[in-house]
């Protein structure tokens, strides 16, 4: 019996944030919540119930007040949507209309709550609008508030965790994240949330692992279980054996040391044995992250996602807004290239807290540029603060999900139009910035030569192209191992884009999750992209790859690898040539 | 239930009736002393709730209604008249 409790079970989900931990499970569950009884209230009770009920919102509201008070001035953003939060608490189609069914229905507290959540959500879940449309998730968030307090739920402050854990949850919501006490925490399970989510982010900017995605991580652990989350793999292993955990235990060494000793030379360019300068850049979302790209030796910022500060917001930002966050950003990078891409909201982007299961297909649905193009004005808005912040720095345009030449020449009149109300209003700017577009659609690829007459350079996002090429959604648990970065198809795409690039004299960049793998390397520069864009704490990885690469000898590997005709033939060969290759340390290089 | 008085208006500021605009509305219609209605394309929310305001989904340019059930609250009236047409001091 004892041994069937504690058998190895192994749970896989999306890695959120690479790195390996062991550690304790403490568990964020919200059970019993979900479980809500009903019962009858007696008559001489009602009154009684009501106040039950009011004692649950006004708890919730001191708590939430307390929050909003007590968040550290970094993460202010949040707090915007607490706010919102409170009002909820005791608007009219909430609070009232609970307390009217408590006392009509003469149905207990909980029961009331459930029924009208369940009645408005479903209003707010059917509307049109985006924005309007994440108020359920609001709806959700404040009701769980006052259950939690109704029930009387063991609630887990976590706030007050006194030891190093992993920490286990369903999803953590904007309001969780910014009382943990992050020191505290030494990797992150969710059940649900992908590489966008908020916990992602957070988990990446403080380099701690995290396993999304898990589905039933909360059902499967158990407080104080051992676990092993591997960020990396997007596997957590719990009760592991004890030659699991020395294994893991020899794992998690050899990855710091190796860690340490090529952050070491990370600030030195990445060159190959032939002297091929290649540039390796960092991704980042929010512009905190910017410090890390720096710290771990990135030339520059190959891809600075704008969605941020559109999601953790009730309302859309304004200019100054935006320009302040752009020259933050630029301001430290210096004289190192900073490439923004403008809004790619809707689709897999939307954070996945809130993000709405009812719009069938939303990857193939108005986000990117079709968005921005059909709202010019959000869209000129942010097109003025990235040409004011050009002024400051070197600034690179990146266009997301371009499909056809028209949206790229939409975008030029839009920015020259941009740019003559700048001048029009003598506003500091900066016209003369490389205009470059994502490469993730099928049809850009197809269409690359066209598209590469109107453009400064492509930026292949591999993430959406294979989404795209595959027709593979890597969110459903059921076909992501179908999302191959090595599929033929894959390949041969990235060759088009490079060779058609060349031919017009314009170069090819990666910001995808591929540029990020350091055994892709040589695949890559063989195929001939001229700058890697990734997640900063890969940046140190990626410049030993390519260390230890000589471009002259990727001939004959790249002729092979282009007649495979599976993904897992090109990973055998490149295992094989490469395997060990790319992750053995290289000695300094000297300055040339 | 009869309407004493009502103000057509549009709304100017860009976000339309968002969270926050809505929760502004929302207060003021919280100090009268009867019902505070607003009407759009024949839908009619309750002033006072900015759920309610908001699932009548008014962008920029919206024409709406706003009504008060009792004399007695036309000065309110005239105060969220002057909220919307400041766009909510956006």
């Amino acid at each position: 019996m004892e041994d069937q409790e504690h058998q190895e079970i192994i749970l896989t989900g999306i890695g959120g944030s690479p790195g390996i931990c062991i550690g304790k499970a403490y568990l964020v569950d919200k059970e019993g919540v979900d479980v809500v009884k009903k019962y009858v209230i007696r008559d001489e009770s009602r009154s009684a119930e009501v106040g039950r009920f009011k004692t649950a919102v006004k708890k919730a509201r001191i708590a939430l007040r307390r929050i909003i008070d007590n968040t550290p001035e970094e993460l202010r953003q949040h707090t915007q949507i607490l706010e919102t939060h409170m009002l909820l608490l005791e608007d009219k189609m909430l609070y009232d209309r609970t307390i009217d069914v408590i006392e009509k229905e003469r149905v207990n507290a909980e029961w009331a709550l459930k029924k009208v959540v369940s009645l408005v959500k479903p209003i707010f879940e059917n509307m049109s609008d985006d924005y309007l449309k994440q108020r359920a998730e609001d709806i959700t968030h404040v009701s769980d508030r006052i259950m939690e307090n109704l029930v009387g739920a063991d609630q887990v402050d976590i706030g007050r965790i006194d030891k190093r854990v992993i920490l286990v949850a369903r999803d953590l919501s904007p309001a969780e994240t910014s009382q943990i006490q992050l020191e505290r925490i030494k990797g992150f399970v969710t059940n649900r949330g992908g590489r966008a989510s908020h916990t992602s982010i957070i988990a990446r900017t403080l380099e701690i692992p995290a396993v999304l995605g898990v589905g039933n991580a909360t059902l499967k652990i158990k407080n104080d279980d051992i676990l092993i989350v591997d960020g990396e793999t997007g596997i957590v292993v719990v009760n592991p054996t004890e030659q699991t955990l020395l294994e893991t235990e020899e794992r998690r060494e050899q990855y710091e040391i190796q860690k340490a000793q090529m952050a070491r030379k990370s600030y030195l360019p990445a060159r190959t044995k032939d002297g091929i300068r290649i540039s390796v850049m960092g991704n980042i979302e929010l512009h905190e992250e910017v410090v890390s790209v720096l710290d771990h030796g990135g030339d520059g910022i190959g891809l600075y996602r704008t969605e941020f500060q559109y999601l953790s917001r009730p309302d859309f930002p304004t200019e100054t807004m935006l320009f302040d966050n752009y020259k933050g950003v630029i301001d430290v990078m210096g004289k190192r290239p900073v490439t923004i891409r403008t809004l790619d909201i809707n689709g897999d982007k939307a954070v996945n807290y809130i993000r709405d299961s009812h719009e069938l297909n939303p990857a193939l649905g108005l986000r990117a540029i079709r968005y921005c193009l059909q709202k010019p004005d959000i869209f000129k808005t942010q097109l003025r603060a990235i040409l004011r912040a050009a002024a400051f720095g070197k600034v690179r345009i990146l266009i997301p999900m371009i499909s056809g030449i028209e949206e790229v020449e939409q975008t030029i009149d839009l920015l020259d139009e941009a740019a003559q109300c700048l001048e029009q209003q003598g506003v500091a700017y900066n016209r003369d910035v490389p205009l470059g577009i994502m490469i993730e659609v099928p049809s850009a690829v197809v269409t690359a030569d066209i598209l590469a007459e109107k453009v400064d350079f492509f930026s292949i996002g591999t993430n959406d192209l294979i989404q795209y090429t595959l027709a593979i959604d890597r969110g459903n648990r059921h076909v992501a191992h179908l999302h191959q970065p090595l599929h033929p198809a894959i390949l041969r795409m990235i060759k088009r884009t490079c060779d058609v690039a060349r031919e017009k004299g314009i170069k090819t960049y990666m910001c995808g999750e591929m540029a990020g793998e350091p055994l892709f390397a040589p695949i890559l520069l063989g195929l001939g992209v001229d700058e890697l864009s990734m997640n900063p704490q890969a940046i140190p990885m990626v410049k030993n790859a390519i260390r230890s690469i000589n471009t002259a000898d990727l001939n004959d590997f790249m002729e092979s690898v282009m007649h495979m005709t599976t993904a897992d033939e090109v990973q055998v060969l490149l295992e094989r040539d490469f395997g060990a290759v790319v992750s053995k340390i290289e000695p300094e290089q000297q300055e040339q | 239930m009869k309407t004493a008085q009502s103000r057509t208006l549009r709304i100017v500021n860009d976000l339309g009736l968002h969270a926050r605009s809505a929760a502004k509305l929302a207060k003021l219609a919280g100090e009268a002393s009867g019902g505070v209605w607003i009407m759009k394309n024949g839908n009619t929310a309750d002033a006072t709730s900015m759920l309610d305001i908001l699932t009548l989904a008014c962008p920029a340019g919206t024409e709406i209604t706003v009504s008060i059930d009792d004399e007695a609250d036309v000065n309110t009236l005239e105060r969220i008249a002057a909220l919307v047409r400041s766009g909510f001091g956006e």
